[in-house]
């Protein structure tokens, strides 16, 4: 399988860098500082490809703390929030859009 | 039920030991992502979008009493209180932690449940009739074939590594429950004009991106050759399988490109070299493997006993008594499903509590012997007829007694892109959506037997090819959007569904079923003539003028 390193990173617009935490497989965002956070508002926002490039590579190189790292797109409200940019990272945000059959 | 052996269980047990050493390397770092992913997935763990996915494979979809419970203990300990029931007969939790993985294993192991063959390029669960060994007319009991046909494959070394993953299922009746048109291979049993049983072989079936029926090609192989004649199948796929392209990847591909007639005579001259070898079955061997199923002590009952006569002036059990249950081979007794598709409720999901209950249930009424259909429901195999009344209110308090087995709102779905990491689209709420539109037990009993498969991408899980109504999630500049098939069906006539038209978005696909629907009661010739039937007679014309008029 192609690295995400080695596939052509095309940016639109704001994105973030996650993936999957390793231990549980909760959904994580990389942050500015090298780290990993479950807050998609702590995320590092990248707008460029090099930049993207870089974000990505790190969040690879973290091969025991986070599973599958990729370019998720998000948007950033005029209030400086950031949200999802698509309905798939919405549901790995907010989780499944219906009711579990067990309430937590 | 099956009785494991010693050699079963050890097995069982060490592959519980070998998975608890990987996972321990990948958490501490000495395996990395893409070492551990291969390993994992033969184990039945996959990462979806939030969670890891933990696939625990049921074989031919029997359970017994106690693995029901156990389901159901680690549904509770290690997950979110409740499994998923899959169109492969397995069962699937969503929500498990890596750490737990070797924990939730080793407390399955106890009754004999492991996840080997519910991933990767094996050969995966065999699958089943669910009604297999208790429905009347069946040539005998196809589970004992499907077990032999799971000890040989099982970690078989040449069969673990195959261009992409192959999926048997076998019948022995004449209506088709298992769907093994749309199977790598499909066995059916049959007896030949001597008198000697043997099977039909199907190759080349399956959904997914490309969608074929399978063929037959082999009327009749007999049953002490099945294993050579199979492995033959294999082999000439193992040889000649893509494995430069994962979309064509599948035997389907390859029985497709070389032509039915030109793969079968691969299979002849690959099966001449191993025909009447170490692999012919003797007798004894399989009478051992017959002698391990367990069947139950049928009491001598009457046909119609008191009990059901009594409870006929309940309509409510009367309603769900001519939808759930069904003949059995043995007089006195039945077979009744319990419908996982409840009202607004997510298609094939079970609670803890509600297996728990089910388990309960099947021992007192049906030997302690549970089953689960290709459709997302349970089967209880077992009830005599005068505890149809009782166990009927039983599940109706467990909220598994919606007389919808085989109706519209009884929706086959996959769980889409609420859980799954290759959705592009969500099932679970369009089938609630759905399911809440056609609850009245009236409307539905007025539509009949009509099947709606969803699926929410292109791999197809929720069969959607194969559904009397076809439902496929695709995504479209960021928007959920769906196409709509008819005229699919799984059975004996298994026929992939026509498209009827452009894909309709998210909100509109309950109003787009229901005019389909509606076109049809306006349409059919009599009450009994089926959807589907309606459809084959029709074309699709009639119902996409009747969606697209007004949209």
């Amino acid at each position: 399988m192609t690295s995400p390193l080695q596939q052509k990173i095309k940016i639109t617009g704001p994105s973030v860098v996650t993936a999957n935490r390793t231990t549980d497989g909760v959904v994580i965002y990389r942050t500015a500082t090298n780290g990993w956070s479950t807050d998609l508002a702590d995320a590092a926002i990248v707008r460029e490809a090099e930049p993207a490039r870089a974000l990505l590579a790190a969040a690879t190189a973290d091969d025991v703390g986070a599973v599958g790292a990729y370019i998720a797109p998000v948007e950033i409200g005029a209030d400086g929030a950031v949200a999802p940019g698509n309905l798939r990272e919405k549901i790995r945000r907010d989780g499944v859009t219906i009711a579990l059959p067990v309430r937590a | 039920m099956y009785a494991y052996d010693e050699i079963d269980r050890a097995i069982v047990h060490e592959r519980v030991d070998e998975f608890r050493d990987q996972v321990r390397r990948r958490l501490n770092g000495e395996l990395t992502e893409d070492e551990f992913k291969p390993l994992r997935l033969m184990n039945g763990v996959y990462l979806q979008l939030h969670a890891y996915m933990f696939r625990v494979a049921i074989p031919y979809g029997t359970l017994s009493s106690e693995q029901l419970r156990k389901l159901a203990h680690v549904a509770r300990t290690y997950d979110r209180g409740y499994g998923h029931f899959t169109t492969r007969q397995n069962i699937q939790f969503n929500w498990i932690a890596l750490a737990d993985l070797p924990d939730a294993l080793a407390e399955l192991a106890e009754v004999g449940i492991h996840a080997m063959q519910t991933s990767g390029n094996c050969t995966r669960n065999v699958t089943a009739d669910q009604w297999a060994g208790v429905a009347p007319g069946e040539i005998e009991d196809p589970r004992v074939w499907a077990e032999i046909l799971r000890q040989h494959t099982a970690l078989h070394p040449e069969f673990s590594f195959l261009p992409r993953k192959f999926k048997f299922a076998i019948t022995a009746s004449d209506h088709d429950r298992a769907a093994i048109k749309i199977h790598d291979i499909g066995l059916k049993l049959v007896r030949n004009d001597a008198g000697e049983t043997g099977f039909e072989v199907l190759v080349g079936g399956g959904l997914g991106r490309s969608p074929f029926i399978g063929r037959t090609i082999k009327s009749f192989v007999k049953g002490h050759d099945i294993l050579s004649y199979i492995e033959a199948i294999l082999r000439v796929y193992n040889q000649y399988g893509r494995r430069d392209n994962i979309y064509k990847a599948r035997i389907k591909i390859l029985v497709h490109e070389l032509g039915i007639e030109k793969f079968a005579a691969e299979v002849e001259q690959a099966w001449s070299e191993i025909a009447d070898g170490p692999l012919t079955l003797d007798d004894e061997m399989i009478e051992d493997i017959r002698s391990r199923f367990i069947y139950p002590a049928y009491e001598k009952l009457p046909a119609e006993p008191d009990e059901l006569r009594a409870a006929a002036g309940d309509a409510r059990f009367e309603a769900w008594r001519g939808n759930s249950v069904a003949p059995h081979r043995q007089d006195g007794y039945a077979i009744v499903t319990l419908s996982l598709k409840p009202a607004g409720g997510p298609p094939g999901d079970a609670t803890a509590e509600q297996m728990d209950a089910v388990a309960d249930l099947a021992d007192k009424y049906s030997f302690g012997e549970i089953r689960v259909g290709h459709e997302q429901n349970l089967v209880l195999p077992h009830v005599a007829k005068r505890d149809l009344p009782a166990l009927w209110a039983a599940l109706d308090k467990l909220g598994l007694a919606t007389p919808n087995v085989g109706l519209v709102s009884d929706i086959i779905a996959c769980p889409g892109l609420d859980y799954c990491s290759l959705a592009n689209a969500r099932s679970i709420p369009i089938a609630q959506e759905l399911s809440r539109r056609f609850a009245n037990p009236e409307t539905a009993a007025l539509i009949g037997r009509l099947h709606i498969n969803i699926s929410g991408c292109i791999n197809a899980c929720g069969h959607h090819h194969v559904g009397h109504i076809g439902i496929l999630g695709v995504e479209k500049n960021g928007e959920e959007f769906y196409q709509i098939t008819i005229g699919g069906r799984a059975d004996e006539g298994a026929e992939l569904g026509v498209l009827i038209g452009p894909a309709v978005p998210y909100g509109e696909v309950a109003d787009v079923i229901e005019d389909i629907v509606e076109a049809y009661l306006s349409l059919r010739q009599r009450p009994d003539e089926l959807f589907v039937d309606a459809v084959k007679r029709l074309g699709v014309e009639p119902f996409k003028e009747r969606v697209y008029a007004t949209r």
